[in-house]
C-alpha cells in the first residue's frame, strides 16, 4: 500500500496541494533536499497533465496520486482516467486540441528532463506516470 | 502563495514584476496581464521573475505566448531571473535560446540586441 494517497477533483487549484503534500512526504522519506524542488515540479507537471486530460475529456473522477516509500527508493504515481485508444492517437493539426497537446508535451518534456527514472503508461482505462527517486537512508529519520 | 503582478513603465519598456507561484491555477492571470499590455500598445516587455517561487510548464507556455504576441508587433519580451531553480526549467526545455534572460531589470531595460 502507498504511504500516502491523495485523490482530488480535477481542478487547477488543487495541483498546488498535491505538490505540497508530495514534497512533504518525500522529505520525510529521506529524498535529498537538493532534489525536493524537482519532486515538487515533476508532481505538479504530472497532476497538471492529469487535470487537463480529465477536464478536456469531461471526466468527473478524481485524479489519484500515490506516494510510495520503499526501502531504497521513493516513488510517486499520478493516475488519470482519461482513456486512450492508442499512443499518439491525436492527429496533429486537428484544431483546438493542438494547444492542449502542446502543453501536454511540454509537461512531459519537463518531467523527463527532471526525473531520471520515469515510466509513462496509458491504456483504455487511463494513464499513469510513475516517477522514482533514490532515498538517502541515513536521512530518513524522525523529523 | 498566490500570484502577484505589478507593472511599471521605463522609457519604451514595460516592466511586469511577478511574484509567487506560476502554475496551472495562476498562469491564466499572467496571460491576461500580458494580453492586456500588448492590446494597450506595450510591445517591449520585461518580465521580472526575481520574486517567483515556482514556475511550471503552464507558466512557460504563457511566456512563450507573450513572446509570440509582442513579436507580431516587432516587440520584445525579456526576462530577469537569477534563481537557479527557475533557470533550470528554461534550460531543460531549451527556452534559454528563445528568451533573452538578464540578471537585472536595468540590464534588460538597456538591452537592444
Amino acid at each position: 500500500m502507498a504511504t500516502v494517497e491523495l485523490r482530488f477533483s480535477a481542478l487547477p487549484e488543487h495541483v498546488r496541494t498535491a505538490r505540497l503534500v508530495a514534497a512533504a512526504v518525500a522529505r520525510r522519506a529521506g529524498v535529498d533536499e537538493a532534489v525536493l524542488d524537482e519532486v515538487r515540479l515533476a508532481v505538479g507537471e504530472a497532476c497538471t497533465r492529469a487535470v487537463g486530460l480529465h477536464q478536456s475529456g469531461g471526466i468527473t473522477a478524481p485524479v489519484k496520486v500515490a506516494l510510495i516509500e520503499e526501502e531504497k527508493q521513493f516513488s510517486i504515481e499520478v493516475g488519470d482516467e482519461a482513456p486512450r485508444s492508442a499512443p499518439g492517437d491525436r492527429v496533429p493539426g486537428s484544431g483546438a486540441d493542438d494547444v492542449d497537446a502542446e502543453e501536454d508535451e511540454m509537461g512531459l518534456a519537463v518531467i523527463s528532463g527532471l526525473v531520471d527514472d520515469v515510466e509513462v503508461t496509458a491504456g483504455e482505462n487511463g494513464g499513469l506516470i510513475r516517477m522514482t527517486w533514490p532515498r538517502t537512508p541515513a536521512a530518513a529519520t524522525v523529523g | 502563495m498566490d500570484l502577484s503582478l505589478s507593472t511599471e513603465t521605463v522609457g519604451d519598456r514595460t516592466i511586469v514584476k511577478v511574484g509567487g507561484e506560476i502554475d496551472v491555477y495562476t498562469a491564466p492571470k499572467l496571460r491576461e496581464q500580458l494580453v492586456e499590455l500588448v492590446n494597450d500598445g506595450n510591445f517591449h516587455l520585461v518580465v521580472d521573475m526575481e520574486g517567483v517561487d515556482f514556475l511550471d510548464s503552464t507558466g512557460l507556455g504563457v511566456l512563450v505566448g507573450g513572446l509570440k504576441r509582442v513579436r507580431a508587433h516587432e516587440g520584445s519580451l525579456r526576462l530577469v531571473c537569477n534563481q537557479e531553480r527557475i533557470l533550470k526549467i528554461f534550460r531543460i526545455t531549451g527556452l534559454t535560446k528563445v528568451f533573452p534572460i538578464h540578471t537585472s531589470v536595468e540590464d534588460a531595460v538597456q538591452a537592444t540586441d
